[in-house]
């Protein structure tokens, strides 16, 4: 996209594709600042990057598979034994 | 969170089996998802996590530090992976293409706003409603997580369950930065798409 200085010039459908560039900090200054002058403007994008953060913010507190405990018995056994 | 410095692999070399169960409790979860990535099923999963376990409890004594401890650990967890397994590589379709409904934004030929969103379909804040449904919204999110595909959803996962950095993701599940931060930002928007349909 070549976005722009202004609200109008910055079309949402391009903004959507950039959020995780913009969250990952991987955007130039130019584009950067682009960004955030439409996010201020534009309710529609400021509520489309707080449901993005949402959803990563939800995603963090997933709960992960743990090892059964039989592995890890077999595990520490194992590291026992060879020291 | 586990401090893996030089004092910590001088622990583990004497043999400190305190030690060497945090590591193990610490760094299974993330090396389990890498492994499914691999190998796709949870049980071969834990068969490939207990194999570099043991080879990293055999090479311990030759670990010179010349790299950190979690990236040796790691190689040898990729190692044993790519031998057992193979990875799914990610489908053109994941690769390409709006993430957002095309039909919810005017078209380029609109004489005042281009491209930007319809006013009967742009986003509206979620507020207090994603505190009140999170247990619906955290069950959304793990069906909607199986219905990505394999590659897609190791990605997301070690992104954003985990907190992988993007190199690391590449290494992890041979991928080239372009390809990961695709299948991160698809994978993130369709995850919003399920949420927001649960939550309004």
């Amino acid at each position: 996209m070549t976005p722009g200085d202004t609200f109008e010039d910055t079309a949402c459908q391009d903004v959507v594709e950039l959020i995780t560039d913009y969250l990952g900090a991987t955007l130039s200054a130019e584009q950067t600042a682009a960004i955030e002058a439409h996010l201020d403007e534009c309710d529609g994008c400021k509520a489309y990057l707080d449901q993005v953060r949402a959803t990563i913010g939800l995603l963090a507190s997933m709960p992960s598979e743990a090892l059964s405990d039989q592995t890890f018995a077999t595990l520490m056994r194992a590291f026992k034994e060879q020291r | 969170v586990l401090v893996a410095d030089g004092e910590f692999v001088a622990r583990l070399r004497a043999g400190d089996q305190s030690a060497f169960a945090a590591m193990v409790r610490e760094w299974s979860p993330v090396m389990l998802r890498v492994a499914r990535a691999h190998v796709r099923s949870s049980a071969s999963a834990e068969d490939v996590v207990q194999e570099a376990w043991i080879g990293v409890i055999r090479g311990l004594s030759g670990f010179e530090g010349r790299s950190q401890l979690r990236t040796w650990v790691f190689r040898i967890l990729v190692n044993v992976s790519r031998r057992r397994g193979r990875l799914e590589a990610p489908k053109q379709a994941e690769l390409e293409g709006p993430t957002v409904d095309p039909d919810r934004f005017r078209p380029a030929s609109d004489p005042e706003y281009p491209r930007h969103w319809r006013d009967e379909s742009a986003p509206v804040a979620w507020g207090p409603e994603l505190a009140l449904m999170a247990g619906e919204a955290r069950a959304a999110l793990a069906a909607g997580l199986l219905e990505l595909s394999e590659c897609q959803r190791a990605v997301v996962e070690l992104r954003d369950v985990h907190d992988l950095r993007s190199e690391e993701v590449c290494e992890l599940l041979d991928l080239t930065p372009g390809n990961q931060r695709l299948l991160l930002h698809r994978g993130r928007a369709r995850l919003r798409t399920i949420l927001e349909r649960t939550i309004q």
